[in-house]
């Protein structure tokens, strides 16, 4: 190369036709004619839909502190339904002078769970921030010590019980799954019985008729005066549940790995565990994180089930809100808001699973 | 070097494998197998297709079970015993037709993962024996980058690197480059002919027959699951004796 051409590249650009948001629109929007017809028809449904929506939710809603009947007077959202309610949706039944202590609960919780997300910190030691956090978790709810209030878990509600249901759910299942799934690969038929029979019978049933045989059946069978927590019944209902989902996600990642990293690992001199541990579960739960992620976005809202438990999470604290014959009449608002909670949650592990499949495979291209 | 040649003899052989029988369920893929290795012998087994010599290399480290017969490594018989089994092989490395680099380490990790994790050697001291090997292999520059970003031969390369991490006693290559393009057959060949140079006892299953008359000791030839003629170089090739031996290099030779 010469310094001429070096100094003055000639860089030939694209007409402009085909850049800029013209071209955009021309190449995404109305590339073909049925192309620009589903352009039109979502543009037309957009107009009719998106205007009244954002009128009912926030121009002609009622915001503040007001009484039920000028929300009556209005066209729009009575959010002054939430802003009188909240408490009792977001914490349920919890003493309300105490409720300074679930809010910490809850941020706590939020707190670990977006440090978790971080692959730096994928080491053992997060066991145990695990372990220390939830135990703190558990100290600020219950009280008991330290001049905090006793509270019984039958008073916990709203958001930090749809949380540690959710949470405890996916820590305890997700391992608890691998051991499934590898158990169901397993040489030894004991072990392999034991695994296929707990799945398929866990998956065969409904959640609902678990957290039934939770609550109801299973104290029948315990002698008189044993009584197991109706919060830990619920939460191991729904962690037996969620394995055996998961356990076959699990499966299905491990299937895709080819017999010759077995061979590999084993030709090098790793034991079980290593090879599992460092070659094999690395790949196979990599393959299938959009799935994993799937089933535990059906696990966070399927929490919603305890409610019939008599567990008062998000849905009936909700239920709850709108019993109060004032404000029956904006059932609505209250759904809306705490979908908007759930929308939230899942969205971020939605959001979450694509960034971890983009930084995954960014390492390693096949 | 004859007093080192004496203490390999004193020793015994590295393999011996004796009246070695193994079934796929009726199927008799291999048939009284008798082969005795001594240190620093290079081996180079042919025969068709079906033939059983992968399945014969892959009984030494147990990637396969025989069923009859006698299978010792380094003086330790290969039982059940999964002590036994593992301690073979820390000794005996292997090198795949497919490569079977771990596709989500890098090239450094797949070469530290069983000297940090078996041999329990701290990080440091793997890494630089990891890129003493990579030097002998020439890709010390690819050392950070994954597998899939790597062309076969250097892939290839890096197998046989990440095997040589473990300081193994003796060497099997299963059809090291049978899955390449042609144009980096001769690097992995070249590779394997220094390491043959160096001394390292190899078992290489393989249809280079270049290869076999430069760098094999011995050549055993196979079919049907039996070996049925085995002999230097240069009388396997040019004085075959048995039949169905001339057969298989007139057909191999002429294509």
């Amino acid at each position: 190369m010469t310094m001429e051409e070096a100094t003055t590249p000639q860089v030939e650009r694209p007409p402009a036709s085909v850049t800029g948001p013209w071209g955009w629109a021309r190449a995404n929007l109305f590339s073909t004619p049925w192309n620009t017809f589903l352009t039109l028809v979502s543009a037309a449904v957009l107009v009719w839909a998106v205007p009244p929506a954002l009128d009912w939710l926030i121009f002609n809603a009622v915001w503040g502190h007001v009484k039920p009947e000028v929300c009556k007077q209005a066209d729009g959202a009575c959010w002054a339904f939430i802003a009188e309610k909240y408490r009792l949706i977001l914490f349920g039944r919890y003493p309300f002078k105490e409720q300074w202590r679930p809010v910490l609960a809850v941020c706590l919780l939020i707190a670990m769970i977006v440090f978790s997300c971080n692959r730096r910190f994928w080491r053992v030691w997060l066991g145990a921030v695990w372990m220390a956090g939830l135990a703190v978790f558990g100290t600020l709810m219950w009280g008991g010590v330290l001049g905090l209030s006793p509270v019984e878990t039958n008073l916990w509600g709203g958001l930090p019980l749809t949380l540690i249901l959710a949470v405890v759910g996916v820590v305890v299942a997700f391992p608890l799954s691998i051991a499934l799934a590898l158990g169901r690969r397993s040489r030894m038929p004991i072990v392999r019985s034991f695994s296929v029979a707990y799945i398929e019978l866990i998956r065969g049933v409904p959640l609902i008729s678990l957290l039934f045989m939770a609550s109801f059946m299973l104290p029948l069978f315990l002698p008189t005066g044993m009584k197991i927590n109706a919060l830990l019944r619920a939460q191991v209902a729904i962690i037996m549940f969620t394995a055996a989902y998961l356990a076959e996600v699990v499966r299905g990642g491990l299937q895709a790995i080819p017999k010759g990293q077995y061979e590999a690992a084993q030709a090098l001199g790793l034991g079980y565990m290593q090879m599992m541990w460092k070659i094999i579960l690395p790949q196979a739960i990599r393959a299938v994180i959009p799935p994993i992620v799937n089933t535990f976005i059906g696990m966070f809202k399927d929490t919603s089930l305890v409610a019939i438990v008599s567990l008062t999470d998000l849905l009936l604290a909700t239920k709850q809100a709108i019993s109060d014959p004032n404000w029956r009449a904006f059932f609505v608002e209250g759904y809306v808001f705490i979908a908007f909670i759930y929308f939230i949650f899942c969205f971020s592990m939605s959001k979450y699973s694509q960034h971890l499949e983009k930084t995954l495979r960014a390492g390693a291209r096949r | 070097m004859a007093t080192a040649a004496q203490q390999a003899a004193a020793r015994g052989p590295v393999i011996e494998l004796a009246g070695v029988h193994k079934w796929y369920g009726q199927f008799h893929v291999l048939r009284d197998i008798n082969l005795s290795v001594a240190t620093g012998e290079r081996i180079v087994i042919c025969g068709p297709s079906g033939s059983g010599k992968s399945t014969m290399i892959r009984c030494i480290n147990r990637l396969e079970e025989h069923q009859k017969g006698r299978i010792t490594v380094q003086g330790i018989e290969l039982t059940n015993d999964l002590k036994q089994i593992d301690a073979i092989r820390r000794e005996v490395g292997m090198v795949f037709q497919q490569f079977n680099l771990f596709p989500h380490l890098t090239v450094m990790e797949n070469l530290t993962l069983a000297p940090i994790w078996v041999r329990k050697m701290p990080k440091k001291d793997a890494e630089a024996i990891a890129m003493k090997y990579l030097q002998r292999v020439r890709i010390p520059e690819q050392a950070n980058k994954y597998p899939g970003q790597l062309s076969g031969g250097q892939q290839q390369r890096v197998a046989i690197a990440r095997a040589l991490c473990m300081n193994p006693k003796v060497m099997l290559f299963d059809e090291p480059t049978s899955a390449l393009d042609p144009e980096m057959i001769k690097e992995v060949l070249d590779v394997m002919i220094e390491l043959a140079k160096d001394g390292m006892t190899m078992l290489c299953v393989t249809h280079e027959m270049g290869f076999a008359r430069t760098v094999a000791n011995r050549v055993i030839f196979m079919d049907k699951g039996e070996i049925v003629e085995q002999n230097v170089p240069e009388e396997f090739f040019n004085h075959p004796k048995s039949e169905r031996t001339k057969l298989f290099l007139s057909q191999i030779l002429h294509n």
